[in-house]
């Protein structure tokens, strides 16, 4: 077996052992586990979410229903286009949230799509997207 | 079961009817099951799952996460504080993890 052949091999078995990335199917699948079927407008929720990411291992990210009363927000939840996988987390929000807001670190295993989604208390479901540049990607592989 | 190092930053008092916010930080590396060791062996998966924040039993804020939550979970929330009384905060995830935590806020 001669070297250009191993290294082939090398580069197959390296291929093999990366996980799966979602994709943007995957994503639509998971809203749609989410959403319970119902149609997806734009607006009403706010992303905060830095466009440029220097480390993907930790990424303050903002959820928001600014203008409404909490009551009418019952859950909020966001989703990734190419992580491993595509849902991040669900926020339930009980009757004594005073305010339609949930602050949290997530991890970005590449430059990508993100998604949030606000449930509200009729039913509606409301996206906003946020493009986001990763320099340094959260490690998926070895540490 | 096993427990976990946490931080819970909420006031210990406010007027009725005050929106206060309410941060909770846990000591957890978040384990992927994605990841290999440098011995090439997968990293079983320990995440973190759920996070619950109830005000004497009644349900302020859940959180379902998943494998893209950093390590060391931080959720930041609110609560509009109906009258004195015990905020509680559970934790609970793979490998039998489960973990609550109390604070007393006390209406003025």
């Amino acid at each position: 077996m001669n070297e250009r052949r191993l290294l082939l091999i090398g580069a197959a078995a390296s291929v093999v052992w990366r996980p799966a990335l979602a994709t943007p199917e995957s994503m639509l699948t998971a809203i749609n586990t989410f959403t319970g079927g119902a149609a997806v407008r734009d607006g009403r929720v706010k992303l905060d979410l830095s466009p440029l990411v220097e480390n993907g291992n930790t990424v303050p990210v903002t959820v928001s229903v600014p203008g409404f009363d909490a009551a009418q927000v019952r859950r909020l939840a966001l989703f990734t286009e190419r992580n491993p996988q595509p849902e991040v987390a669900v926020f339930t929000l009980g009757p004594l949230t005073g305010r339609a807001q949930v602050a949290t670190r997530m991890r970005l295993a590449t430059s990508q799509t993100v998604v949030a989604l606000a449930q509200m208390a009729d039913g509606s479901v409301w996206r906003q997207r946020v493009d986001v540049v990763v320099t340094l990607a959260a490690c998926v592989e070895g540490g | 079961m096993s427990t976990l190092r946490v931080i819970v930053t909420a006031p210990t008092s406010a007027r009725v009817g005050e929106v206060v916010e309410i941060r909770a930080l846990a000591q957890h590396p978040m384990e992927t099951g994605y990841r290999r060791s440098s011995e090439g062996e997968i990293l079983q998966r320990d995440l973190l799952r759920r996070v619950e924040c109830r005000f004497e039993g009644e349900l302020v804020f859940a959180a379902d996460l998943h494998a893209a939550i950093a390590a060391n979970p931080y959720l930041a929330f609110h609560l509009k504080l109906p009258r004195s009384g015990t905020l509680t905060i559970t934790w609970a995830g793979d490998r039998g993890v489960a973990h609550s935590e109390s604070v007393r806020i006390t209406a003025t």
